[in-house]
């Protein structure tokens, strides 16, 4: 099958064109596992080919900046690498031509068959330029496609194109030999290469080309010692020379120059949205917005979710034989699947916001309106994005530090990052919330649980800049770092690509987090249900011997009964090692095996919850929530989860790691295990202090 | 004349790009589309000063201080 890569600027409109092309038929290049977050699909070309579309990250120049831009040089630069493609699709913004073009003419040199769309060709119209398609063509001497990606407009004739495209001969806009011809003969003979500019590439970037080997690194340093390559000047001279051809194309095909493009709209919304003042009370505005709307909007699908799930498990425990296995089925997976299901509302409602604060260009401001602040404890303006994608899940977070250059920078990110309170946490919030904060509106229209909700948010975000600024006093770089980075003109949202990207973030959650959640729910069943000796198996008469004074209903009976059982159990042994260090933060044996379990992930909390509470319970009785709220506290006799401990259990939760994946992607992003190691301890310890102090104080 | 930087604009101001102060940061600045002979213009800066918003090449593009300092313009 023919792969063909997409290439193309930020904010060309890259993956809505990747949207129409593949539609639902994509695939996410699975985390954790693999390093490169790759998305590839197919489309039908109207021969009846199928060909596969890999949609490389967004670049301006075959020269990366960051680890994420890297992985286009990777591939187009190196005809070995498996995902070497048979055509490059370059997508550029027509309105905003000459610097999209720079990125065409490196590919276009690499020698492999290249189509140049031209996208918004409606903002083009509309500001009363004309580009002469055929002339453009003619002069690049490639197929050109006009297009509007966000109406579909161009889809059918790009797909043509790619039907008839042919390997043309080879020629280079940007002639290397010019500068170093001795250095590029030697390259292109020792290395078989045919292509002069992809043998000027190897003597310009053999240092981070990672299908070298070292002595192959040693050759092409000694060839450009000898001919005296040097590397920066001739890439200073190659970018002038490219822009000159460029204008030179431009001169012929193109009418109207670009500085008198009209963008009175978002000139407009920029003194707005970066105001002083209204800049940030926006700003501030758009996060409460979110978490509000997470409170509150995805209630209604969770109860349902909740709901269905302890149906589903009451209807089969009736319904089948009584074994071993429908109490697996009922009393682990099926609670376990829930407790996965259930965050999808939330997840999608984020990455709704995200993704629309995203594709309407905001996000780019609000970088702007951040960096300064950003850096004095040590981050980028660029860290407010991993920070806030941090609010779904730190995993995609982690990996979206790529596009920060500098490396000190990168890494407090990544470091401080999983203090941002994740979806994952959402539910623990949410359930301990809902059990010791009073559901009452302040102000008569603030719903004071969300208030709370929004303290643990905020409080992780300020332990994150807190944490970043000690580490930036720690941390010693003498690389530089930088923000040049452009401000894309304001557009309205591409709403197919919002619902894609909440489609495929839910996707990729469940199955990642599911996988875990699954496999624990399944471990914690029989941790609870079997224990040594046969303490399980006497039960009955056990209690009954323990109790034989006092008058209990066969209710109470079988109660005491479970949780005799629960107590005897591996998981009630388990609990009970841990429970000396964790009762001075108030918990008890109980929580202390969902402290454990959550180590693995922490919304493994709420499952290990329903496996915890309804092992032996009768199902229908209610959900997790009624249970937890009925538990008492066998010391006080007042309720288990009460104020003291339920604010000490949200405060270990907002600052513990508690997350194997995220350590697993931290370990792949820094290449070690120092920085996971680092991570955890200090979180751990954070966690645990801050939870004594509140207990202690609370009580 | 004395030697000026984009830094010395006052918002709204252009001035034709005449060189850079720093070699490697020319490398991004040039693919970025910073051009000497071109046309750079100081559109207004982030509400504590730092970092700016400047257009060249017909887009913008935003700029830490001591990134604008090193482009000189005339």
């Amino acid at each position: 099958m023919r792969k063909i890569a997409l290439v193309g600027n930020p904010n060309s409109g890259k993956s809505s064109l990747f949207n129409h092309l593949t539609g639902l038929n994509q695939k996410i290049g699975n985390f954790p596992g693999v390093t490169v977050d790759k998305k590839t699909g197919y489309t039908n070309l109207p021969n009846g080919e199928k060909v596969e579309i890999i949609d490389l990250p967004g670049t301006y120049s075959i020269y990366p900046n960051s680890t994420d831009e890297k992985i286009v040089f990777d591939i187009l630069a190196n005809k070995s690498n498996k995902l070497y493609p048979d055509a490059v699709v370059v997508i550029v913004d027509a309105s905003n031509f000459k610097r999209n073009l720079l990125l065409f003419t490196q590919i276009h040199d690499l020698n492999i068959p290249t189509i140049l769309v031209l996208n918004m060709m409606d903002i083009v119209e509309k500001t009363g330029l004309s580009i002469d398609q055929a002339k453009l063509s003619n002069e690049l001497g490639v197929p050109v496609v006009p297009m509007k990606a966000r109406k579909g407009k161009g889809i059918d004739l790009l797909k043509q194109t790619l039907t008839d495209i042919k390997v043309d001969e080879y020629h280079t806009i940007f002639d290397a030999t010019a500068h170093a011809s001795e250095a590029i003969e030697e390259v292109k003979e020792i290395f078989t290469i045919k292509e002069d500019y992809l043998a000027y590439q190897l003597l310009q970037q053999f240092n981070i080309n990672t299908s070298l080997a070292e002595n192959e690194k040693n050759i092409l340093q000694q060839i450009a010692d000898k001919h005296n390559f040097s590397r920066d000047d001739l890439r200073r001279k190659e970018t002038l020379e490219r822009y000159s051809s460029i204008n030179h194309f431009i001169n012929g095909s193109v009418k109207e120059t670009f500085t008198v493009l009209p963008k009175k709209v978002t000139e407009k919304l920029d003194r707005v949205f970066t105001h002083k003042i209204w800049g940030y009370a926006i700003f501030l505005s758009i996060l409460f917005l979110i978490f509000q709307a997470i409170f509150a909007w995805a209630t209604v699908p969770m109860d349902l979710i909740d709901l269905t799930f302890s149906k589903i498990s009451a209807y089969l425990a009736g319904a089948l034989p009584d074994s071993a296995l429908t109490r697996l089925l009922t009393e682990g997976i099926i609670p376990g699947i829930g407790g996965v299901v259930i965050f999808i509302p939330q997840i999608a409602i984020l990455f709704a916001f995200i993704s629309i604060l995203e594709e309407t260009g905001y996000m780019s401001r609000v970088v702007f309106l951040m960096d300064k602040i950003m850096r004095k404890v040590g981050l980028n303006g660029k860290s407010v994005v991993p920070l806030i994608s941090g609010v779904a899940c730190a995993i995609p977070a982690i990996m979206a530090t790529r596009t920060i250059e500098n490396w000190k920078e990168r890494i407090i990110t990544i470091f401080v990052t999983p203090f941002m309170s994740c979806s994952a946490r959402l539910p623990v919030y949410t359930i301990l919330i809902a059990l010791v904060i009073p559901d009452k509106l302040v102000f008569g229209v603030i719903n004071m649980q969300g208030i709370v909700l929004m303290g643990l948010y905020l409080l992780g975000f300020f332990m994150a800049i807190g944490s970043a600024g000690i580490m930036k006093l720690l941390l010693k770089t003498k690389e530089r770092s930088f923000l040049v980075m452009e401000l894309p003109t304001y557009k309205s949202p591409r709403w197919k690509n919002v619902g894609l990207t909440m489609v495929e973030k839910s996707k990729t959650f469940v199955f990642e987090a599911g996988k875990i959640i699954l496999a624990i729910s399944i471990i914690l069943w029989v941790l609870a249900s079997y224990g040594p000796g046969d303490h399980i198996e006497n039960a009955q008469v056990e209690v009954a011997e323990l109790v034989k004074d006092q008058r209990l209903t066969p209710e109470e009976f079988d109660n005491k009964v479970q949780a005799y059982k629960l107590e005897k159990s591996y998981a009630g042994i388990f609990g009970k090692a841990i429970e000396p260090v964790i009762t001075p933060l108030g918990y008890d044996w109980k929580i202390g095996i969902a402290l454990i379990t959550s180590f693995a992930a922490r919304e493994v909390f709420v499952s290990t919850m329903a496996t915890i509470y309804s092992i032996g319970d009768d199902v229908e009785e209610g959900t997790i929530k009624n249970r937890m709220r009925s538990e008492i506290n066998q010391e006080t006799g007042g309720p288990r989860y009460n104020l003291p401990t339920g604010v000490s259990l949200l405060l270990f939760y907002v600052f513990a790691m508690q997350c194997m994946s995220t350590l697993a992607v931290v370990y792949r992003e820094t290449k070690g295990w120092k920085w996971p190691a680092i991570q955890l301890t200090y979180m751990t310890i954070i966690a645990y202090l801050s939870a004594l102090i509140a207990y202690n104080v609370l009580s | 004349m004395n030697l000026r930087s984009v830094v010395d604009l006052a918002p709204g101001e252009s001035a034709i790009i005449s060189g850079f102060m720093d070699d490697t940061l020319s490398l991004k600045l040039l693919e970025m589309g910073c051009l000497p002979g071109q046309p750079i213009k100081f559109n207004f800066a982030a509400p504590l000063g730092d970092p700016i918003c400047v257009s060249v090449s017909g887009y913008d593009l935003s700029l830490r201080l001591d990134e604008a300092i090193t482009i000189s313009v005339q």
